[in-house]
């Protein structure tokens, strides 16, 4: 049997809303989190979470890890790490099995107050991604008829997109090229993600699942440099000058 | 070290073996000890266009099973000292290359030779996996018209993601254009696709344009690969792909339709 057949090791990004706390009083954090989890619960359920105590700390608002685990275990979320914690505090978190995260804090997005229920979910998850969304990935080499290249970040590709080939992006796309085959952005419902190409010629185009065919983009400008957007739940494609 | 180059399409009926056996004979005419392998198991050609099928004893898949060895199964050719055959068998089925045998095979072959060729046989499957895969350059052989243009695009897919040297992360395999059967008088009235449109599609380094030409037939009939036939056109396309495959400038011929040339000689439109 070949060795690479039981596991191997692939670099990938993982998805998880930040909790900022500004307030050390468990009570508070407790009912403000279930109003929270109401507004949107099935994004909610089950969510992994990750904490940031660095607010805290810096206004010497000292917060017991053990007890903030506890309660967001019991809220239905599943802590995965610490972030700007002081070393009691990691050390407590280590004893907890949440992992320390030394990642960027404070320049995250805030989540957005979210009133109604219905549209709850994209919204929150559109900002949460554009929070902690990896870095762009780059393509320099064409991709061709068959291939298929998944980003859940924003792509930038410099070479042709053949027809038959498909890239996918959770964020924008970029094609400094033709494309000719299927392109989706914001695959993963982010509304404001756009895409940018030189030359449309695409079998298909997408943002978070509202999509055009070649026989819809037969009298979008080609050989011009365009970039598409979606308003009003329609995917506007605009020529760039 | 060898150079490992690979001749494949993706769409059949191209010129692949056509274009494995020119090249091959044209690189060893030139001097280099030069080997053609034949993947395309189960259908045997190339021994027929180099004429040695009579002299066929033991073939490739022997020397993976280790039943003979490669001194054995390698056939010299009859017009060039340089220049060796291993032959693909009739009898078996497709399956009875593996990669790994594959790979044993070239790397004993790479020890003295300096090129070795791979003619490929269709398909994106197993059989053109395993002729792709150990490559360091690849000919993409493609006919002016759309389905073989799609089909090289794929295989070019192939070749980026699923070849040694892209699962080692090593430097590509180098990808060079062959337009094939290339008829300028269709490519003008319209019914094939001319140099350009391909070239947009598949924006690839052009090795060279083989003219459609009556010269390929009377070369596989005779048994002797058509750059010998250095008074045909297609001979002296294939020469011309030879020497910018070993860095020297040609123009490009055979591509201009005559009736076009006079049309515009005379002023008609
Ligand atoms: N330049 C050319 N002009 C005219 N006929 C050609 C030319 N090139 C190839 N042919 C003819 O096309 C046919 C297929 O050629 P060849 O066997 O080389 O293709 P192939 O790609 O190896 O096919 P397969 O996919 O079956 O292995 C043959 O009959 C050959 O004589
Ligand atoms: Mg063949």
């Amino acid at each position: 049997m070949n060795q690479s057949s039981i596991l191997d090791f692939r670099s990938g990004t993982f998805f998880a809303p930040i909790m900022v706390l500004y307030s050390n009083d468990l009570e508070q954090i407790e009912q403000r989190l279930q109003e929270k989890i109401a507004s949107a619960p099935d994004f909610f359920r089950n969510s992994p979470v990750l904490f940031d105590l660095s607010e805290l700390n810096e206004n010497n608002k000292k917060i017991d890890v053990a007890a903030l685990v506890s309660l967001l275990r019991q809220s239905g979320l599943f802590p995965v790490g610490i972030r700007g914690g002081d070393p009691a505090q990691e050390k407590q978190a280590l004893e907890l099995s949440v992992p320390i995260d030394s990642g960027r804090s404070r320049n995250d997005a805030i989540l957005p107050e979210v009133k109604k229920k219905d549209d709850a979910v994209p919204q929150v998850q559109a900002v949460i991604r554009e929070a902690v969304r990896a870095p762009a990935m780059m393509v320099t080499q064409p991709v061709r008829s068959g291939q298929r290249i998944y980003a859940a970040s924003d792509l930038v590709i410099l070479a042709q997109v053949s027809a038959g080939a498909e890239i996918m992006a959770e964020g924008n796309i970029h094609v400094y090229n033709t494309l000719r085959g299927r392109a989706l952005a914001g695959v993963q419902g982010d509304t404001a993600a756009r895409f940018f190409c030189l030359d449309l010629q695409a079998e298909l185009v997408s943002i978070a699942g509202i999509y055009k065919t070649s026989e819809d983009l037969k009298d979008a400008p080609k050989k011009k440099p365009v970039q598409i957007y979606l308003r009003d739940q329609a995917l506007i494609i605009e020529e760039l000058n | 070290m060898a150079r490992i180059i690979v001749v494949t399409s993706g769409k059949g009926g191209v010129g692949k073996t056509t274009t494995s056996a020119a090249i091959a004979m044209g690189l060893a005419k030139r001097g280099h000890k030069t080997a053609v392998i034949d993947f395309d198991v189960g259908l045997r050609n190339l021994d027929l266009i180099m004429g040695c099928e009579r002299r066929v004893v033991y073939d490739f898949v022997n020397v993976i099973n280790g039943e003979a060895n490669l001194n054995q199964a390698l056939i010299r050719d009859k017009n060039c000292n340089q220049l060796y055959i291993l032959p693909a068998s009739q009898t078996r089925d497709k399956d009875a290359l593996n990669l790994e045998g594959v790979g044993r095979v070239l790397e004993e072959l790479s020890r003295d030779f300096k090129y070795i060729v791979c003619d490929s046989p269709a398909g994106i499957e197993k059989g053109a996996n395993l002729a792709m895969y150990y490559a360091d350059d690849a000919f993409v052989v493609t006919n002016p018209e759309v389905s073989s243009v799609r089909d090289s695009d794929r295989m070019l897919g192939i070749l980026a993601s699923k070849s040694r040297r892209a699962e080692l992360n090593m430097e590509p395999i180098k990808e060079y254009l062959l337009l094939t059967r290339y008829d300028p008088d269709r490519v003008e009235s319209g019914e094939m696709l001319s140099l350009d449109d391909v070239q947009e599609i598949l924006s690839l380094h052009l090795l060279g344009v083989i003219p459609e030409s009556k010269a390929v037939l009377n070369a596989s009939n005779s048994g002797i690969p058509v750059i010998l036939d250095e008074k045909s056109d297609a001979g002296q396309a294939y020469a011309d792909v030879v020497a910018r495959y070993l860095g020297e400038k040609r123009p490009l011929r055979f591509i201009d339709s005559k009736k076009g040339f006079l049309r515009k000689l005379f002023g008609g439109k």
